[in-house]
């Protein structure tokens, strides 16, 4: 008998890389899929990994998603394990979404709004009918009509409307302007808002969505109204310490929801609106609205409601929305746990020995009794 | 160990070792708090690597953060040199760091290891990296982390010594088999990783420097060199540690862990050391010294 077990694990893991690269590519006869037919046919999922992933780029996101053959959750990874080895330059000014330039607008409170509502592009209102035309290539397209004017240059916020009667809490800065960064430190319980926004806007789309379903179904007691839905371009600004004022490093699609939620108020403060705020990069409504809902959940503690149901308890939520963490961990038990096992085996063995030993005791008494 | 500035970039754009030095140096103070507090979790900003999480993500950065041009690294997983993890990761430092591997645990300065401890002595000098995926010993009593910690905070370890008793009341024995509890220095509740509870008495007094990397978790501990490490038990249930009947079927040794391997497929099995390179070693010895009757006969 051989001992053949494990040896030749070197030769085998290289003959996997081989293997995957070619399950990757497909059919041979097939054109090759380019980054910028990524970027611009699947953009939403690009804007996913890019979102989860932490890093505004669509070439490295489309790249990701190529490498991972379209699986989302394996782009975000290798998105965020080469955003580690990046420097850090500097932190941007707070982006200003008053300042948006819309593509997309909403709000579910008010019919009509200062700006007026702007549907945009989007599936909410289609039939979810496969459009098998679609499945011919080269399909002429109906442009949509452009609008007689412009939209104004700067939309208020309609939450900021709320803002000036007292209706809604106003938002303040409680770390005054420092601001904590998840990248670069552990996270710490109890968590700050920042901590916490920033955990969710990495966290799995997926499990965000699950959550926030799970508040306004009993379990957090949600009573949400979409404040204000928005989508489009903002202008990200640093300040050089060498120049002293802001310059323009880039342009990034995001999409903002402000989500508003009932608040019965306090002996101390009368009834008002509370928020629950969301944010991701690209235009990602599903997620943006979960993050806001889940976001709002968990001020529990913040506004003295009972911390009752998961979505509401931080170190819940927080500890396990990182699908890279999660896969990560749950992934890793394909990996050998033999010395473990032998060790449960042993201790398995040697109670069943006892067991049979302690139950045939037990009979022979009965049978003498 | 030599731990020097090595700011070479090599060939493949990225710098020695894979980390960017100023985070090799926030791992390595909080290495230094590890050690000056033997046992205590210390919360450090971990960073993504290129390997998944739980498949040793802390005990890369850590190895990361120690390793230098002269080094000698070995890489063990379940004990074995040729596990496909251990594979990998000695891979990923010779692309990333170009440093000289070895299977020997005598010619080794840096041991990364998941789940064991080698059988051979370790040596002053010599450094023990732990992969760790749950570095809170007490989290299947109490998951959270604000309650946890003051449970540290107080040496509140009654609970886990509770768990035990449990454990005796239901089988008459401790059932725990790995990541068996241990109480560093005489203070701190520490999980050893999911090594085998035979492998715990080595941790004590050993002399070489014991660093545990929690990477999904983001927490660095560690054992200096010749500190007390004792497992929790009873007077009545002292610790005790894994036995076999036989020995191991290829070199013989009987003080060595055991894995047991199915042969075939009417459950015959064998039982050999999970030490790859403690079990070479004694095999190319006894082949070098036939007249040695210590030897296995039938190997």
């Amino acid at each position: 008998m051989a001992y053949v077990a494990v040896k030749g694990g070197e030769q085998a893991i290289l003959n996997t890389h081989k293997l995957i690269s070619e399950s990757r590519r497909g059919n041979p006869d097939l054109a090759e899929l380019t980054l910028a037919q990524i970027s611009e046919q699947f953009a939403l999922a690009v804007d996913r990994v890019m979102t989860e992933g932490s890093v505004y780029d669509r070439e490295l996101a489309a790249l990701a998603l190529k490498q991972a053959q379209g699986d989302a959750v394996e782009a975000i990874f290798l998105l965020r394990a080469y955003r580690t080895t990046l420097p850090r330059i500097a932190l941007s000014e707070p982006i200003d979404t008053a300042k948006m330039t819309i593509r997309r607008r909403i709000s579910a409170t008010f019919k009509d709004i200062p700006g007026g509502q702007v549907l945009g592009p989007t599936y909410d209102y289609t039939h979810r009918l496969l459009d098998f035309a679609l499945a011919a290539e080269g399909l002429e397209r109906p442009n949509a009509e452009l609008a007689r004017e412009p939209l104004d240059g700067a939309t208020p916020r309609v939450i900021d409307l709320l803002d000036s009667e007292g209706l809604i809490e106003a938002e303040s800065d409680d770390r005054a302007g420092e601001c904590f960064d998840l990248t670069r430190e552990p996270m710490r319980f109890p968590a700050g808002r920042d901590q916490r926004l920033q955990n969710l806007a990495r966290g799995d789309e997926g499990f965000m969505l699950g959550l926030a379903y799970s508040t306004v179904r009993g379990y957090g007691g949600a009573h949400p109204f979409v404040g204000e839905l928005r989508v489009g371009e903002i202008e990200v600004e640093i300040v050089p310490e060498e120049l002293g004022f802001p310059i323009v490093v880039a342009e990034v699609t995001v999409t903002e929801c402000q989500m508003i939620n009932q608040f019965r108020g306090t002996a101390a403060t009368p009834p008002q609106f509370t928020r629950g705020y969301g944010l991701a990069f690209g235009h990602n409504e599903r997620k943006a609205m979960a993050m806001s809902l889940v976001d709002r959940a968990m001020r529990a503690r913040e506004l003295g409601e009972d911390v009752r149901y998961p979505a509401q308890d931080e170190e819940f939520v927080l500890s396990h929305t990182d699908n890279v963490e999660a896969s990560g961990m749950v992934s890793h038990f394909k990996l050998p746990h033999y010395v473990d096992f032998q060790a449960e085996l042993a201790l398995v063995r040697q109670l069943r020995a006892e067991h049979a030993v302690t139950r045939a005791e037990a009979q022979m008494k009965e049978v003498a009794e | 160990m030599s731990a020097g500035t090595t700011m070479n970039h090599s060939d493949n754009g990225y710098n020695f070792a894979y980390l960017d030095e100023q985070t090799k140096r926030m791992i390595r103070r909080s290495l230094l708090k590890a050690l000056s507090i033997p046992g205590y979790q210390v919360p450090f900003g971990g960073r993504e690597m290129p390997l998944a999480y739980g498949w040793g993500t802390g005990g890369i950065q850590v190895t990361a953060a120690v390793i230098g041009p002269d080094d000698w690294l070995k890489v063990i997983d379940q004990g074995a040199d040729d596990t496909t993890n251990a594979v990998s990761i000695r891979r990923f430092f010779q692309t990333v760091a170009d440093v000289a591997v070895t299977e020997s645990t005598e010619v080794a300065t840096i041991i990364q290891t998941r789940h064991r401890i080698p059988e051979t002595p370790l040596k002053e000098g010599q450094v023990l990296v732990y992969q760790v995926p749950q570095p809170e010993p007490l989290q299947k009593i109490e998951p959270r982390e604000t309650e946890t910690r003051k449970m540290h905070a107080y040496a509140e370890y009654g609970a886990m010594q509770v768990t035990l008793y449990e454990d005796v009341a239901h089988f008459g024995r401790i059932a725990k088999t790995y990541d068996y509890p241990a109480i560093v220095n005489g203070r701190h509740l520490m999980s050893p990783s999911p090594i085998p509870k035979f492998d715990n008495p080595k941790m004590e007094n050993n002399p070489a420097i014991q660093l545990f990397g929690a990477g999904r978790e983001k927490r660095i501990y560690a054992v200096p060199p010749y500190t007390s490490v004792r497992s929790l038990d009873f007077d009545d249930h002292p610790f005790e540690v894994q036995t076999w009947k036989g020995s191991c079927a290829l070199c013989g040794s009987t003080t060595s862990y055991l894995d047991e391997m199915i042969t075939d497929d009417r459950g015959s099995r064998m039982f050999v050391c999970s030490d790859t390179d403690f079990c070479n070693t004694r095999q190319a010895e006894a082949a070098s010294a036939p007249d040695d009757k210590a030897a296995g006969e039938d190997a």
